[in-house]
Order: structure tokens, then sequence, then C-alpha cells
């Protein structure tokens, strides 16, 4: 039988994210972060993941209010909680962007090394004008190219990682030899990067630390089937992820790669209660935190790609048709609908059928938690979907900061060990190990 | 000033500043790339009641060249991110501050900003920052963005390389500008968790920095509230008066380098010559602490081969001496000292248990910490933002 692997995702600046709810906490106290790593860890989860974004989202040119908003320095925090933590991974999103690859093999393996070889990397490739209006380089790169400069940036800093042999830290006093002759020696000539010298940072324990990939496109799904260690994925649902799963299993045999070198994790969030039916009771509460009424309204705003403020959320669908042009109200984040005139064809024959206001259309057709059950339900979803090759298992995203994730580990993860499908004790000390990665490089 | 507001750092580098410190028998070389290391220097510097460390870093590997590498294995070569280091060590300690040096000249404000109002949180308002320029051209070799012709010891008055020093620190100046404006780009009160009105913050109480300059431009507002201190320390260590008005115009702690009490002096002036009043001025001194400290001393440079040459000045003592040194030196206007230990941990425990016992007998250090945050324990008012009621 396979063994599910689970990460824990820090609730993020998004809708899902409840921030109305008396036990909501800071989403930004060190506090809040050591809370949900230690629950992680105490679940025996693989790793911790925090997700970026490096301009604040803004909706119809006003930064988006109604979410929560703020976060810290993922790296940062991360080596923070590699104090208070022994074996989780703990895994950054850093962008391939508006980042230098000197800089980011840097600080990687300073993790890699300060947590004892528990360093990850979700290496993501926005590149917009927008975002780029925060840094030196602007809005340069063309969307073509973020997968040129992501491939690149990652081989370079794997060129880097490597420019310290294993023997090349001597510390030998008697001899008086600090480091071998030519020591983080290295140089990159390529389009996107040209550079040489050395680097400051010895061999860490990983090596590499873990790379994972979050890109959708028939690009993305490249770089991670030639490169990648685990993807992040969004095709949550049984049918669909076991859909994605082929499609990249099948790519890796052509890049000379195992189908067990490449995990796939999508993101899925999760309501629990003692009855399938209080779960479901949960399930439903918690969407109606999720989706305010003004949260209906933008929601409804990102597929219309007009301002609707003016729509009461009781009320029904607009009779006006979605603005199709190329121009987004949206900025700092995906567009999320890739044919909105049928999305929204689909969304008014549903509200008819249903008799649903704006509102309640809108927690109907975004966002539902993809399990919901008692214990025993999720757990036996949780491996269905691993056994049947939907998923290698997943990045849960709990709705609430910081105790979103405690009701998981106290109730789903006995059972899941209990059907010797996940760890009972930490067995590795590195992320690597703990994803049977560690002689995949 | 009162009789114990004296303050006191260490500056924190591998085994220590002496270039062989490494091969002490007292050194830890082999320890340099491990996390223990590093929190056992720091929780030793909270246990004497520093008010804080600062940690080197730089993008190259370490050189007795300012043109380069210069090939030699037998110091100490390779470094950890600064930055990373102190957010590994905070949640180890509970008061001292935590400063990495970080440099201006290759980083983007944007992430070096978050990076500190980071440290900050996770420090409960511990972090500071030392502003640090790249002169060297290895170092923009690794970026590939931009040349650097690289500065020479031989030739700093030449004029190419005047304009290049200036250069590098007016871009410093941006980049602390930005980096300040992005700590205040939230107001304290701008998450208001308004369930009615559906709100998680207030976004008037949210500001673009609009920051233009000759090197970049950045919009913001951070994608981090603003941090526990509001502004984190910014320190600079400066050797001439280019350095110095930067220090002065951005800094909230500067680290001069006289070799004795009457150049002290001299700095001092020229430096409160730019106008800035509470600005915190530290000399810095190499420090080889204890009864042996000469013999010690002795035994490095012939390892290395050279005696131990340094910007700063270099002390060889007892703690008795060590204090009436620093009393000495005080009186020219020093709010405190930054002490590079030679060797580690050796000289900074000849610190934090010979010197430190030794100035709290004398009257002018705490015996205990009184506040909880490093702008504290400066006796630095946590600032309004500036854009507070600008709506
Ligand atoms: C599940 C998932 C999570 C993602 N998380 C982030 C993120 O935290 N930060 C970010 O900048 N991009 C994130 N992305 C964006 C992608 O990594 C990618 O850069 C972007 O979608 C463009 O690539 P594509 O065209 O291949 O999808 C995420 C994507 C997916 C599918």
């Amino acid at each position: 039988m396979k063994q599910v692997i689970l990460a824990a995702h820090f609730p993020g600046v998004n809708n899902h994210t409840v921030w109305s709810d008396p036990a909501s906490g800071s989403q930004i106290d060190f506090a809040a972060f050591a809370h949900l790593a230690r629950t992680a860890e105490r679940g025996k989860f693989d790793f911790f993941f925090l997700a970026d974004g490096q301009r604040l989202r803004e909706q119809r040119g006003r930064i988006h209010d109604l979410d929560v908003v703020g976060r810290p320095d993922a790296l940062t925090v991360l080596a923070a909680l590699a104090a208070v933590t022994d074996h989780l991974g703990l895994a950054a999103t850093i962008n391939a962007t508006f980042n230098e690859p000197y800089e980011v093999a840097r600080k990687l393996a300073t993790l890699d090394h300060l947590s004892g070889g528990r360093a990850g990397w979700n290496i993501v490739t926005s590149s917009d004008a927008f975002t780029g209006e925060n840094f030196r380089r602007g809005g340069f790169l063309d969307y073509s190219q973020r997968y040129e400069r992501a491939e690149e940036f990652l081989r370079t800093a794997r060129e880097l990682w490597d420019s310290w042999a294993e023997e090349d830290l001597v510390a030998d006093p008697v001899a008086g030899t600090f480091a071998a002759e030519g020591a983080g020696a290295f140089a990159h000539h390529g389009a996107q990067f040209d550079i040489g010298g050395h680097f400051t940072v010895p061999r860490s324990p990983q090596r590499y630390p873990l790379t994972i990939q979050a890109g959708d496109s028939e690009e993305g799904r490249e770089f991670a089937a030639s490169t990648a260690d685990a993807i992040f994925s969004r095709h949550s649902t049984l049918e669909a992820g076991q859909a994605f799963y082929r499609d990249i299993k099948s790519r890796l045999a052509g890049h000379g790669r195992s189908p067990d070198s490449l995990k796939i994790l999508p993101g899925v969030t999760f309501a629990l209660g003692d009855t399938d039916a209080e779960a479901q009771e949960n399930a439903d509460h918690i969407r109606r935190q999720q989706v305010s009424p003004q949260t209906a309204i933008l929601l409804l705003e990102q597929l219309w790609n007009r301002d609707l403020s003016s729509y009461d959320a009781d009320g029904p669908l607009p009779a006006i048709d979605p603005d199709v042009s190329e121009d987004s109200i949206i900025k700092g984040r995906a567009r999320m609908y890739r044919d909105p005139l049928k999305t929204a064809a689909e969304w008014r024959a549903l509200a008819e059928a249903k008799r649903l206001g704006i509102r309640d259309l809108i927690i109907e057709v975004t966002g539902r938690q993809s399990f919901i059950g008692s214990p025993a339900r999720v757990a036996e979803e949780i491996n269905e979907f691993v056994q049947t090759d939907a998923a290698d298992g997943f990045i849960l995203v709990p709705h609430l900061t910081p105790a979103g994730l405690d009701g998981f580990v106290d109730k789903v993860v006995p059972l899941l060990q209990e059907r010797g499908v996940f760890r009972a004790e930490y067995e590795t000390n590195t992320l690597r190990g703990h994803l049977g990665l560690e002689n995949d490089l | 000033m009162s009789a114990a507001s004296l303050h006191l750092a260490v500056a924190l580098d591998g085994a220590g500043w002496h270039p062989a410190a490494w091969r002490d028998p007292a050194a830890l070389p082999k320890d340099l790339f491990t996390a223990a290391y590093w929190a056992g220097l720091v929780t030793e510097a909270e246990h004497g009641l520093l008010d804080f460390v600062t940690i080197e870093d730089s993008l190259a590997l370490q050189s007795t060249r300012l043109e380069g590498p210069d090939g030699r294995v037998d110091q100490v070569r390779g470094r950890f991110d600064a930055a990373l280091v102190a957010s590994r060590i905070a949640p180890l300690t509970s008061r001292i501050g935590l400063v990495p040096t970080i440099t201006t000249t290759h980083t983007e404000p944007f992430h070096v900003a978050s990076a500190l109002a980071t440290l900050d949180y996770v420090s409960g308002g511990r972090a500071g920052w030392r502003a640090q320029v790249s002169g060297r051209s290895t170092e923009a070799a690794h970026f590939g963005r931009r040349d650097i012709p690289g500065l020479r010891l031989e030739s700093l008055d030449d004029p190419e390389t005047v304009r290049l020093i200036r250069e590098l620190f007016d871009e410093a100046a941006d980049a602390v500008e930005v980096v300040r404006r992005l700590w205040d780009s939230w107001e304290d009160d701008a998450v208001i968790r308004d369930v009615p009105t559906g709100r998680f913050i207030d976004r008037d109480r949210l500001h673009y920095i609009d920051f233009e300059g000759s090197r970049f431009s950045v919009k913001g507002p951070s994608i981090v509230p603003r941090p526990p201190q509001g502004q984190p320390l910014v320190t600079a260590l400066a050797h001439a008066r280019v350095p110095y008005e930067f220090a002065a115009r951005s800094a909230d702690v500067v680290y001069i380098t006289p070799h004795d009490a009457e150049q002290a002096r001299a700095i001092v002036e020229e430096v409160r010559g730019f106008g800035n009043d509470v600005l915190k001025i530290f000399a810095d001194l190499v420090v080889y602490v204890g009864e042996d400290a000469r013999e010690r001393k002795a035994r490095l440079d012939e390892l290395d081969g050279a005696d131990h040459a340094s910007d700063a000045a270099i002390f060889t003592g007892t703690p008795g001496e060590l204090a009436d040194l620093i009393l000495d030196w005080r009186r020219a206007g020093l709010d405190g000292f930054r002490l590079r230990p030679a060797v580690l941990p050796a000289d900074l425990g000849a610190i934090t248990r010979g010197l430190v016992p030794e100035l709290q007998r004398r009257g002018v250090f705490r015996t205990a910490y009184e506040a909880a945050t490093l702008r504290g324990h400066l006796g630095l008012p946590r600032p309004a933002g500036r854009y507070a009621g600008s709506r």
C-alpha cells in the first residue's frame, strides 16, 4: 500500500481563511506559526508550507480588504520554526522572477543547515508587471519566459549547491586547512544568468532542498516533470486528480525518471464532525463564514470582471454578461476562469434551478471543502485518493489560524496510522528522507 | 546620560576576528556551520545582558584582498545568511537584540524590509539591521546585473573610486529610506476585523510608498504589517566622511573605529556635525580579554604569519583594563561599544563573565534587562508611523 504524504499549509490570504470566527487568531504573530507547525509535527506531517505573494492584492484599483491581508517573509519564519520543531520539513514559496539565484540558493542552503536538512522550495513563476512595481527589475519578464527563467534559476541554484563538495569543509586546525582549495567556485553562463565566482555556504545536509512546483500550464507541467520532487496541484477531486496524476506520471519516463520520483500533492480543505451529518453542518457554517455578503459580490466580480458593487448579495445574478476583454480588474492573483461566458451561463442555470441568490450561489460554486465527514470517513477518503492514484498525499489548508489543524491531527491522523498508511513515528531526519527521495538526486 | 546607560554589543563573525581564531585550542571550527554554535554564542551574550549582537555577512567568500578572492584556505571561508541565523536564534532567546548584516547593493529593498519586519515579529521586537554596501567586483559578478569596477586599497582617493563610494552610499540611503517607508506603510491599527462591513483591514490605513530613485522604484505597501518596534533598529559601520553622512542621515546607531580617545572625540564631532543628535555612536574594538591575552594574540599571529591588522583598534588585557579603556573613551561622547571578540567563544565568555561584572561593580552597566525590545534597551521610543493620520 502506498504511504500517504501530508503537509500543512498556513492559512492563506484569501477568503478560505475565516477571520470573523471568535477562534481566529493573529495571522502574523510568531506564536500562530509555532502552534500550527508544532501541531503538524505532533501529527508526524511531512512538511509545513508557506505560500507567497509580493504585492498586496487589488480589485478595481483598490487594496483588497475583505480577506486576511499581510504575511511574513517565508524563509525568515521557517528559520525560526526550525528552532521549535525537530523533524518537520519547512517549505517556502519563492518566486523565480523577483529574486536572484545567488541569494536564494544561499538562503535555502542556510535554512537547510539550520534545520538539519528540512528545507523545501516551492518555485513559482508569477511575473506580472503589477508585482514588478515593488522590485528593481520591474515588470520586465514576458509571460512566455517565466519558465525559461525558472528552469535556469533552479539549474543555477543546484550548481551553487554543488560548488562545495562534501569534503570541502576541512576545518583541521593541526593541518591548518579550513576549506579545500577551490571550494565554492562556480561559473554559469546562460541566457538568463551569466554569473561566476564563489558560493559561501558549504554543502548542506540534503544537498538540494526539496523542489516543489505549483504551475498548471503545459510548460509548468513539463518543468515539474523534468526536475521537481513534488507538485502542489489544484486538482483536488477524485476524477480530476486521477487525470492530472496520469498526465504527470506519464511524462516522467521521457525525462528518464521513475514514477515515484515526483510526488503529487493537491491542496485540499476539510470539515470534520463527530458524525457525517454534523460535519456537513460544520462545513456549511464554514462556507457562510468564508463567503460574507461583501465577499460574494467580490467573487462574482472575479468572473464578471466588472464593478458589481451595486448588486444585492441576496438578489439575483446580473443580467449583463461578463466583460471578456484582456484587462483584468484583479491584480496580484492569477486569473481563475478560462471561459467566463460559459461559466456564467452555468452559474445562471444553477441559480435558476435551485433558486439561489448571489451569495448562496457563490457558496455553492466556489471552494466547497474537499473532505467533509467524520474522522473515519475523511481518513477513508484520503486513503482512497492515494491508493487509486488521484494523489500521493495532500497539502492540507485549514480555515482557521492557529488551531485549524488540531482536530485533524487528533482524530484523523491516528486512523491513518491504524490503517498502516501513515507513519506512527518519524523514521528519518530530513525532508527528502520523509518523502523517500534521498537517493533521487 | 545616566551612569548605567553604557551600551554594549558584540560582533559575531565565524570563529572570531583573528584570522587564525579557528585554530585556537578554545575554538570550535567544526561547529561553525551548525545552529547550535550560533545559539550558544547568542545565549551567552544574552546571559551577559548585552544590548545586542551583530552578525557579519557578505555576498562573497572572505578574502584578505579587497579586489577579490585570495585563494587562502588556512582561514575561515564560507558563511551563512546572517538574517536567517538571527531568526533561527530568536525563539531561543528573549531579550537580546539581533542585528544581521545585509547589503543594500545587490538586494531588493522590498525583500530586505519584509525579512527584517519578520525578524522583528519572530523575536518580539528585537530586530535590527547592519546596513552595508558591497564594493567588491566579485560580489557584483555573483549577480551579473551590473559592473562594479571594485575598490582598491591603494587607490581609495582616485576620482573613479570616490564616485563609486558616493554612489554606493547614495543607493544605501535610498534603500534604507524605502525600507523605513515600508515598515510604516501599514498603520498600527490597520487590521480592524470588522464583521458588519466584512472588512479585515481598513485599507485607508495602508499606504503606497511611491519611492522613485535612480536605482529602483518601489510602490508598496509592505506585505508585512507594521513590525512590533515600528522601526527596527538601523545601524551602520563607518570609517570616513561619506559613510558618516550616510549613518547620520539613515541610521539609529553608527559604529566608528577610533584608535584612541582623541580620535574618538574627533570622529564624534565630525559625525555630530551632520546634525543628528539622537544617533547613538558606538566605537568598535577588537578584544582579547584575559590574563593571557597578549600570549594568545602572539600565538595566533604566528599561526597566521602576520600581525593581526584591523580597521578597529585592538585591545589586549584583563577585564579591568578593558573597563578602564571603555570608561576613558566613553568621555569622548560615545554611547557604547561594539566589541569584536578575537576568538569565539572564549573572548565572548570573557566579556560576559569578566568585563560585564566589572562594569556592573563600577555602576555603569545594567544588572538586569529593563526593556523587552531592542529599541527599548537603547532608550529609543517606538516611533509613530510617518503616514499615520494622512488619509
Ligand atoms: C496550488 C497552487 C498554489 C500556488 N501558490 C502560489 C503562491 O503561493 N505564490 C505565487 O506567487 N504563485 C503561486 N501559484 C502560481 C504558480 O506557481 C505559477 O507560477 C503560476 O500559476 C503561473 O504558472 P502556470 O501558467 O504554469 O500556471 C500557485 C499555483 C497553484 C496551482
